[in-house]
């Protein structure tokens, strides 16, 4: 299946990224090419495999419901481009 | 005086500082002006705070002049790979992203390090988010080979793999999640492990695909290997996918010969594409462990050709979820905001003037257009590429063809190796199909870069544990790899047989010609 340059804008912007024309060109024909080559496993037949997200068996590893410390506010906040001591600031979220 | 030192292990070091034979300032002096003396052609380190790692040595020597009982790297200089975080040193993962970032907190590894009295001597430079496999994509420019210089270390972990191939650190740590230790180790003539998932805390490494990534030691030789990862293993409560096993004596351990070993080679890596000068120093190794009492036999990893169609779905798909975190809003790069705003009226201005009311609509909001120009100018090529990969391999229509058939032959590798190791003990291979290739050479071809971690990326999907180790030099005198793999937490056995080989040969011995 081959990918065209409209569907790697969509994932550009699901990807919040943005594609100089340039780029949206070359990612177009690189991913295609990588996609095709990920096909072949297509060839297995694998109905009747569970899928594993995780090298070792593992589950529910829970930690006890006790208050920790934390990274204070000030630690939190010291690397935010932007922020006005208790929040982050960010452009506005619903347009102008 | 200063050439003959840096010549030494970690563990001829150790103990001639706790023996009082040796500081920490001087050892640690002497790795310094090493690094002055060869970083600028290699470009192993990102950062090196010199007055900084000093005073830590002066510290530790200090305590042990006074008596206290001192850890077990006490004194020993650390190259820490910098997709690690540390309190006292930036952390930039080779990204522009994070160019000025300052980690509020240690990671596990880096607290582990400095709990057993290491010294940190700086941060090693890496592909951006360890997305690479010759440390060309670091923003802050590439890393070269020791043995060549106009060839690539390999990655992404190549400023950790070059700096002890040149003697600039004696210990080096660095993270695999498709063979980012194991490639560069083999490229550069060193030592480098990569522990079972969920051996060594992953707290404070910087995600790039989270059930893959591991940290482990890169070093000269093996016993300094399992000196190192006897540091860096064990439970942590603050990752939850780190076990909770005792941690065996690996440095005690190592130089006990396997008896009684069966060696497995996997018939499917003798195929076209592996570079016969590879192939030859491969083979010769199995060889050395025939003499050695070994009995070899051929087992299958069937679908084992599937590894690397089945990791760059997989890897690409978990990273794309981990970088959505850089938004330039909590920490790292954000775009200029004004200039940002303004392109975007003159946008909207432009489609209202022309009537295109639609299209004036459909406009990115302006926390939209914040996060994508901030990724699209904090992110170089390669981090885009697989951002992209994993989108479009989780989005809508394309889960179940790509995501979902990943994990599910993911499960099927990792069953072949279950059945293989119930006929061997260890398996050996080559660590990759070719010696190191030229700078520049594979940069606009991901797919034929991919191709490359053929041979490390299966322990990653399956999670065991696997090894690489000097095993040879090709006519050219570049180093050739040889990986050993073993089944989950059996990183004693690994070691073990890794040594046996290291007793026998001196590969492991060899200088760059650079030095």
């Amino acid at each position: 299946m081959s990918i065209t340059r409209d569907q790697i804008e969509k994932v550009a912007l699901l990807a919040r990224l943005e594609l100089s024309p340039e780029e949206a060109e070359k990612l177009t024909s690189q991913i295609a090419a990588i996609v095709d080559y990920v096909d072949q496993l297509g060839e297995l037949d694998t109905d009747q495999v569970e899928p594993l997200a995780h090298p070792l068996d593992t589950s529910n590893v829970l930690a006890a419901d006790e208050v920790q410390p934390s990274l204070s506010r000030e630690d939190a906040l010291r690397n935010a481009p932007r922020h006005d001591g208790e929040y982050y600031l960010v452009p506005p979220v619903l347009g102008e | 005086m200063t050439m003959a030192l840096v010549d030494l292990t970690a563990r001829e070091h150790l103990a001639r500082l706790t023996a009082g034979e040796l500081t920490s300032v001087e050892l640690t002096t002497a790795y310094l002006d090493q690094i002055e003396r060869y970083d600028e052609s290699v470009g192993s380190f990102l950062h090196v705070p010199r007055d900084q790692v000093l005073e830590r040595a002066a510290q530790v020597d200090h305590r042990r002049q006074r008596g206290e009982t001192i850890g077990a790297l006490g004194g020993l200089p650390v190259a820490v790979k910098d997709v690690l975080c540390t309190r006292d040193m930036p952390t930039t993962c080779g990204s522009r992203m994070l160019e000025h970032f300052q980690s509020p907190y240690d990671a596990s590894v880096v607290e582990r390090l400095l709990a057993a009295d290491a010294v940190i001597l700086g941060k090693t430079n890496m592909d951006e988010f360890a997305m690479g496999s010759s440390t060309e994509n670091s923003a802050f420019g590439p890393t070269r080979n020791p043995w060549a210089l106009d060839r690539t270390p390999g990655g992404s972990s190549g400023g950790a793999a070059t700096c002890i191939a040149a003697r600039m650190a004696p210990l080096s740590i660095g993270t695999d999640t498709g063979g980012s230790i194991r490639q560069p180790a083999g490229l550069c003539g060193v030592v480098g492990l990569k522990p079972t998932y969920g051996r060594v805390s992953r707290y404070g490494l910087v995600a790039f695909a989270s059930s893959f990534d591991q940290v482990g030691p890169i070093t000269r030789d093996v016993a300094d290997a399992a000196l190192m990862l006897e540091t860096l293993a064990g439970h942590d409560p603050r990752d939850s996918t780190s076990i909770e096993r005792p941690v065996p004596a690996y440095s005690q351990s190592v130089e006990r010969p396997l008896t009684g070993l069966r060696l497995g080679i996997v018939k499917e890596h003798y195929g076209p594409g592996l570079d016969g000068q590879v192939e030859q120093a491969v083979r010769a190794a199995i060889d050395v462990y025939r003499k050695l009492g070994a009995e070899v036999r051929e087992v299958s990893i069937p679908h084992g050709r599937y590894g690397v169609a089945t990791y760059y779905v997989i890897a690409p798909s978990e990273a794309s979820s981990n970088l959505a975190r850089y938004d330039g809003a909590h920490y790292g790069y954000r775009t200029d905001q004004a200039e940002m705003t303004a392109a975007l009226s003159r946008e909207r201005a432009g489609l209202e003037a022309a009537g295109d009311t639609a299209a004036a609509d459909a406009l990115d909001a302006p926390l939209v257009r914040m996060y994508r120009r901030t990724r699209a100018e904090g992110f170089g090529p390669e981090v885009k590429r697989r951002i992209m990969l994993g989108t479009y391999a989780l989005s809508a229509g394309y889960y179940d063809a790509y995501y979902l058939k990943a994990a599910k032959v993911r499960r099927l590798i990792r069953q072949d190796y279950e059945q293989a190791f119930q006929q061997v003990d260890l398996i050996a291979g080559p660590v990759t199909p070719s010696p190191a290739f030229k700078l520049g050479e594979l940069v606009d071809d991901p797919l034929s870069m991919y191709l490359l971690d053929l041979y490390t990326v299966s322990a990653n999907l399956a999670g065991i544990p696997a090894i690489s180790l000097p095993c040879g030099l090709t006519d050219d005198g570049l180093p050739i790899g040889l990986q050993l793999q073993a089944p989950h937490f059996e990183e004693e056995r690994l070691l073990r047989g890794a040594h046996m080989y290291q007793h026998e040969t001196d590969w492991h011995t060899r200088k760059p010609p650079l030095l």
